[in-house]
C-alpha cells in the first residue's frame, strides 16, 4: 500500500490524524480554513496558521469504485470504495478517504449498496495503516 | 546592435498587426488571426510502434514542414508540453534545425497540447521567431502507464489521494462524473454517445485505431468497469505516434504549400484556487479550467460558440466532453449531457465533434491530434468532412491547467 509522503505544510495534518484528531489548517488572522495546506493565507496573505479542530462528521460528496488494472495491494481489495467527503463544519474542505466497515478493516468491507452521495459518515483512525478513513454514521 | 534586433522585429512586425475588420475593441495588439497553421504531419498510430519516441518525433515535424514547404533550417522557434521526452536539443539536432530563438515547455500534460500554439503565435506576432513547430511524440500504447510508477507517484500533493487507492487519472475523472451525473441526471447514455460519435468518425479513418471497429450501445453498457460510473469505453486509447504542426505569420502562410489556417484566439486556463485534476477544494469542482480558457478565448474573438462549425474536444475520459460543452460555452451549467442526444455530436448535428475518432478512438497522443484533425477540416481534408466549415475550437485536458484554440479558414 502505498503510504502518504508528507511535506512541510501537511505534516500537522498527519500528526493530529495520528492522535486520532481530525484538523484543518485554518488563518490565524482572519479565520479562513484552506485545504491542501499551504504557507500563506489566499484571502488575506497572513502566513500565521492555526490547526482547527473538527468533529470528523461529514457527508459524502462523490464516490468511485476503482476495478483492475491497480497497484497489486489495491488490486487485491478491487473493487473499493474512495469518497470524498465534505466537512460538515467546512464544507468547502472535501477530504478523499476509504469508506470501511470500522477502523482498520479491508478497503472493500462496506456493501455498495450501503454508499451513497450524501450519506453521513465519521472520521476514524486506522493505527496500521496510519491513515485517516470513514465509517457511516449509525441512524 | 539595436539595429539588427530591430531589422529582424521589422521583418516580422506585421505579423502582429490585425487585418482590416480586426477591431476587437482593445487598443492593444493581440495574437488575433496574426499567424497561421501551414503544416500538418503524423507517423502511424498503433499500440506499439518499433521506433523510439525521438526517432517517431523526428519524424512528425519532418513530414510537417515538408508539408507546409518550409526547410527545416529556417526553423527558429519550438513549443512542446511536459510528459514529452525528446528535449527540444535532442529534435533540433537531429533534423537540423536552425538557431532557435524561442522555445516553451507547457506543464501538465494534455492540459498543454492547445498552449504549444499559442505559445508560437504569441512569440511569432511579437517578432521573437519567424517558424515555429510544435509537437508530441508517444509510447503510451507499448511504455508504461504513468500512474504505475509509484516514485513520481507520490509527490506531496498525492499525499491526499494515492494512499487511499484513488491511483489513477480516470479515478479522479471518475468522482467529478459521478458528482454531475448525480447533480444534473446526466446518464450513462449521455455518456455512450460521446464515445460513439468519436468511435463513428474513426470507422472512417483510416489511421484511426478503432476503423474497422464499430461500438454499439450493448457493447457499452455490458464492458468492464475501470473505475465506476466509467467504464473500458469512457477511456482513451492507449497509443503510440507522434504530429507535429508548424506555425508562422499570417503574411508568411500565404506563400505555403497549403490554404493557412489561422490561429484566431487562443488562451491558456489556470483558474484562481485550483488544484489539478484533483480539483475538489474549491467552492465547485465542476467548473473547471475550461470556464477561464473560455473566458479569454471569446473576449479575444469575432466569434461566439454559436458561429462554430466543428469542434476536437480533449476526451481522455468521456465525461470531459459535456464538462467542455459547458465551459466553452455551448450549452448551460448541467446541460453538456443532455447536449449530446439526438446526435448531436455527429456529423450533421448541432456541433460535431472529434471527426477524426478523438483520443477515445483515433489515438491518444495527448490531445495533438485534436489539433491536426482541426487542421484538416479547415482545409476541407478531413476523413469526416463537415461540409463548408471554416471555425474550429481544439480544446487541451479540461481538470488540469488547460489551452484551448479557436482556429480559421
Amino acid at each position: 500500500m502505498l503510504s502518504p509522503v508528507i511535506d512541510t505544510e501537511g505534516a500537522p495534518f498527519w500528526e493530529y490524524a495520528g492522535r486520532g484528531e481530525l484538523r484543518v489548517q485554518a488563518c490565524a488572522e482572519c479565520g479562513e480554513v484552506r485545504f491542501p495546506p499551504r504557507p500563506c493565507c489566499p484571502h488575506c496573505r497572513s502566513f500565521a496558521c492555526e490547526w482547527r479542530r473538527t468533529d470528523g462528521r461529514g457527508r459524502i460528496w462523490s464516490y468511485v469504485r476503482p476495478h483492475p488494472p491497480l497497484l497489486p495491494d489495491y488490486a487485491a481489495q478491487a473493487p473499493y470504495h474512495v469518497v470524498l467527503v465534505e466537512l460538515d463544519e467546512a464544507p468547502r474542505i472535501r477530504l478523499v478517504g476509504n469508506l470501511v466497515s470500522g477502523p482498520g478493516a479491508p478497503l472493500d468491507s462496506v456493501p455498495e449498496e450501503r454508499v451513497r452521495i450524501g450519506a453521513r459518515v465519521q472520521f476514524v483512525f486506522d493505527p496500521g495503516s496510519g491513515l485517516p478513513q470513514w465509517v457511516l454514521e449509525r441512524s | 546592435m539595436a539595429g539588427g534586433a530591430e531589422k529582424a522585429g521589422g521583418a516580422r512586425g506585421s505579423g502582429g498587426v490585425r487585418g482590416p475588420g480586426g477591431a476587437g475593441g482593445s487598443s492593444t495588439v493581440g495574437i488575433k488571426d496574426a499567424t497561421a497553421i501551414v503544416g500538418i504531419g503524423q507517423t502511424g498510430f498503433a499500440k506499439r510502434l518499433p521506433e523510439d519516441e525521438k526517432t517517431l518525433a523526428c519524424r512528425a515535424v519532418l513530414a510537417a514542414l515538408d508539408d507546409a514547404g518550409i526547410d527545416p533550417g529556417e526553423v527558429d522557434a519550438l513549443a512542446s508540453f511536459t510528459m514529452e521526452e525528446t528535449e527540444e536539443v535532442e529534435l533540433a539536432k537531429a533534423v537540423g534545425f536552425g538557431d532557435l530563438t524561442f522555445f516553451s515547455k507547457i506543464g501538465y500534460g494534455g492540459g498543454g497540447s492547445c498552449a504549444t500554439v499559442a505559445h508560437l503565435a504569441t512569440a511569432i506576432a511579437a517578432g521573437q521567431a519567424t517558424v515555429g513547430v510544435a509537437w508530441r511524440s508517444r509510447k503510451r500504447g507499448s511504455g508504461p502507464r504513468p500512474w504505475t510508477n509509484t516514485a513520481v507517484q507520490l509527490p506531496t500533493p498525492a499525499q491526499w489521494t494515492r494512499p487511499f487507492g484513488l491511483l489513477r487519472p480516470v479515478d479522479e475523472i471518475a468522482m467529478l462524473a459521478r458528482r454531475y451525473m448525480h447533480e444534473y441526471g446526466a446518464t450513462r447514455d449521455h455518456l455512450f454517445n460521446v464515445a460513439l460519435a468519436c468511435r463513428n468518425r474513426a470507422n472512417q479513418n483510416p489511421d484511426a485505431i478503432m476503423y474497422e471497429r464499430p461500438l454499439t450501445r450493448e457493447m457499452y453498457m455490458t464492458s468492464r468497469w475501470i473505475s465506476e460510473p466509467l467504464c473500458l469505453f469512457d477511456n482513451c486509447l492507449e497509443t503510440d505516434g507522434a504530429l507535429a504542426c508548424v506555425v508562422v505569420s499570417a503574411e508568411r502562410a500565404r506563400d505555403c504549400r497549403r490554404r493557412p489556417v489561422y490561429v484566431h484566439s487562443a488562451a491558456q486556463g489556470l483558474p484562481a484556487q485550483h488544484h489539478g485534476m484533483v480539483n475538489y477544494w474549491n467552492d465547485d469542482p465542476l467548473t473547471g479550467p475550461a470556464w477561464t480558457a473560455a473566458r479569454h478565448l471569446w473576449k479575444h474573438a469575432d466569434l461566439t460558440p454559436q458561429d462554430v462549425d466543428v469542434a476536437q474536444i480533449y476526451d481522455a475520459f468521456s465525461p470531459l466532453i459535456p464538462l467542455s460543452l459547458e465551459g466553452y460555452g455551448f450549452c448551460g451549467r448541467g446541460e453538456g449531457g443532455a447536449f449530446t442526444e439526438g446526435g448531436a455530436l455527429e456529423i450533421g448535428g448541432r456541433l460535431p465533434i472529434n471527426t477524426g475518432g478523438g483520443g477515445l478512438s483515433e489515438a491518444y497522443v495527448h490531445g495533438f491530434n485534436l489539433i491536426t484533425e482541426g487542421v484538416k477540416q479547415l482545409r476541407g481534408t478531413s476523413t469526416a468532412q463537415v461540409p463548408g466549415a471554416s471555425t474550429c475550437l481544439v480544446t487541451a485536458g479540461e481538470g488540469v491547467p488547460t489551452s484551448a484554440l479557436l482556429l480559421r479558414s
